[in-house]
């Protein structure tokens, strides 16, 4: 693992006057190549971290402490250097573009190339996201797909212009699990071919810990702890990642309504 | 053409097709079903109708045709109604357009322009207008479209809201897209459909006002339009009443060919969301 891609230092995030910060002192750094997971239950800033890497704050929002970017030396270009993958697959793709279109976009922009020769390549992120038939999923529309599918027209946009960051910010939470887990397969897969750095967010930490490097636990816009998946998972130094890991469900957990005794 | 496909299997849209495309070709054709002007005197005056073979819909006052009158009026009708109805939809998209995407100052200061112009009733800023600036068909066009443009605007500011929060706007931020780039292609073709129902209604209305005007008197003189058909029919209501019932007869179909076509427009892009979600 080489040196340090992004450093954020006491990061703060408010919206609007009066309201509590959505983000209080983070001081985080993300390795270069590594995956790292974000945790935490809804409302605990992991969005809003997303949202402040990615430049997409709302216009009110006031934001305090630094964000500094060694690993890249120069602050980040939109969808050069980072790519984000947005939760709901039904509304991250324009629903009036091809497929073909809104994927060739970002390799056109960044990459300098031709409109015919982005198609090219937008044809290759296809395969690569391993969508049946790219070639004729690039003249559909957005609605003609699965959610799987969309998700996977999504990851290959954001990958389109080689961005060395992946930010994928709750990017399997509207999937059903078996496809969670295919999207996963596939971050993962990219993500090493490649050699980018992903930024994993999510509510699940059992999904995450398969196959991140290193986890972070956020809860009420504070970072709780973060370290190797390892050393997290089997001695979590907070009780509420204790708690995390402890209230994770499989089909060994007792349910959690009890059967009527007859 | 999946829309028009579409349009055609209702019964609204089929039959307001029709009637339009009935009546664009009579506009189109009527040089060659009538040529010459249609205001000179062609024959006797006060011919009945279904009398004379030469004139089937009998002659006015003055012995001009009424059916000559009729198609020339068609052509004025639908060309002072889209073309109104076009420039007020092109001003309320774009200021809409405007104010939705910048918001802020910019939003409310529009926002208060429109209002203004909700305010005025359409068709007395139209009359004043035309009466203060003078009678010709372009600045008939632009008084109706000063009346109209701003319910297209309000309708499209509302859509545009709702859509510049939608992540498929954010994605195209995240790429590096430039906002005008973001407002005309990743905005607008989604904020187009409701608006563009709404156009038909902009066009019966746009009809209704022009014809409105030559009944007044405030029309172009020197074309043919039915509402200075059916105003010179006034005079001669009691003995000769098919003089303003035919003109008049040819607006309402026109009214109604116009909404039934919006009607089906309408659903045909219903079903467009129906089936995208």
């Amino acid at each position: 693992m080489s040196g340090i891609f992004c450093s954020l230092r006491q990061l703060s995030v408010t919206y609007g006057r009066g309201v509590a910060a959505a983000l209080d002192g983070i001081d985080l750094d993300i390795v270069a190549g590594e995956r790292l997971a974000i945790i935490g239950e809804s409302g605990s800033g992991k969005s809003t971290l997303a949202r402040a890497l990615a430049g997409l704050l709302p216009e009110g929002a006031r934001v305090g402490g630094e964000m500094l970017w060694p690993g890249l030396g120069h602050a980040p270009r939109p969808g050069r250097d980072f790519g984000v993958v947005f939760q709901d697959p039904g509304s991250s793709l324009n629903p009036v573009l091809t497929i073909g279109e809104q994927v060739a976009e970002g390799a056109r922009r960044h990459l300098g190339l031709s409109w015919k020769q982005a198609y090219v390549r937008a044809e290759e992120l296809l395969g690569r996201v391993r969508i049946p038939q790219p070639e004729k999923t690039m003249r559909a529309f957005p609605h003609q797909l699965s959610g799987g599918q969309r998700q996977r027209v999504a990851i290959a946009a954001a990958i389109a212009a080689r961005p060395a960051l992946l930010i994928a910010d709750e990017a399997t939470s509207a999937l059903d699990v078996v496809v969670q887990a295919e999207i996963v397969r596939l971050l993962d897969g990219l993500v090493r071919e490649d050699g980018m750095t992903l930024l994993f967010i999510t509510h699940d930490i059992a999904l995450a810990s398969g196959f991140v490097d290193r986890i972070a636990v956020f809860r009420n816009a504070r970072l709780v702890e973060a370290g190797p998946v390892r050393s997290v998972l089997s001695a979590p130094k907070s009780d509420y990642t204790a708690a995390l890991i402890a209230s994770h469900r499989d089909l060994a957990t007792p349910p959690l309504i009890a059967e009527v005794q007859p | 053409m999946n829309w028009l496909r579409r349009l055609l299997r209702t019964p609204e849209g089929a039959a307001g097709l029709a009637i339009l495309l009935i009546l664009l070709l009579a506009g189109l054709l009527a040089p060659v079903v009538s040529p010459g002007d249609p205001l000179r005197i062609a024959g006797r005056a006060l011919l009945a109708p279904f009398t004379d073979p030469a004139f089937p819909l009998g002659t006015d006052r003055l012995g001009r045709d009424v059916l000559a009158g009729l198609l020339y009026g068609a052509r004025t009708s639908l060309a002072v109604g889209l073309a109104a109805a076009f420039s007020a939809m092109v001003l309320g998209l774009c200021v809409g357009m405007v104010a939705g995407f910048a918001g802020g100052f910019i939003d409310e200061a529009l926002m208060r322009v429109v209002d203004a112009f909700q305010i005025v009733p359409a068709f007395l800023l139209a009359l004043a207008f035309v009466s203060t600036i003078g009678v010709s068909t372009p600045i008939i066009v632009l008084a109706i479209a000063l009346g109209t443009w701003a319910d297209p605007a309000r309708l499209t500011r509302a859509q545009v809201l709702a859509i510049r929060e939608q992540d498929y706007v954010a994605s195209a931020r995240v790429i590096g897209m430039h906002p005008a780039e973001i407002a005309f292609r990743e905005i607008l073709p989604n904020a187009l459909p409701p608006v563009l129902a709404l156009s038909a209604t902009i066009v019966a209305g746009a009809v209704l006002t022009e014809a409105a005007l030559s009944f007044l008197g405030l029309g172009n003189p020197n074309i043919a339009t039915w509402g200075s058909m059916i105003a010179e029919g006034r005079s001669v209501l009691r003995s000769a009443s098919y003089l303003s019932i035919i003109p008049g007869a040819a607006l309402a179909v026109t009214v109604l060919g116009v909404h039934l076509f919006s009607e089906g427009l309408g659903k045909a892009l219903g079903d467009n969301d129906v089936g995208a979600a």
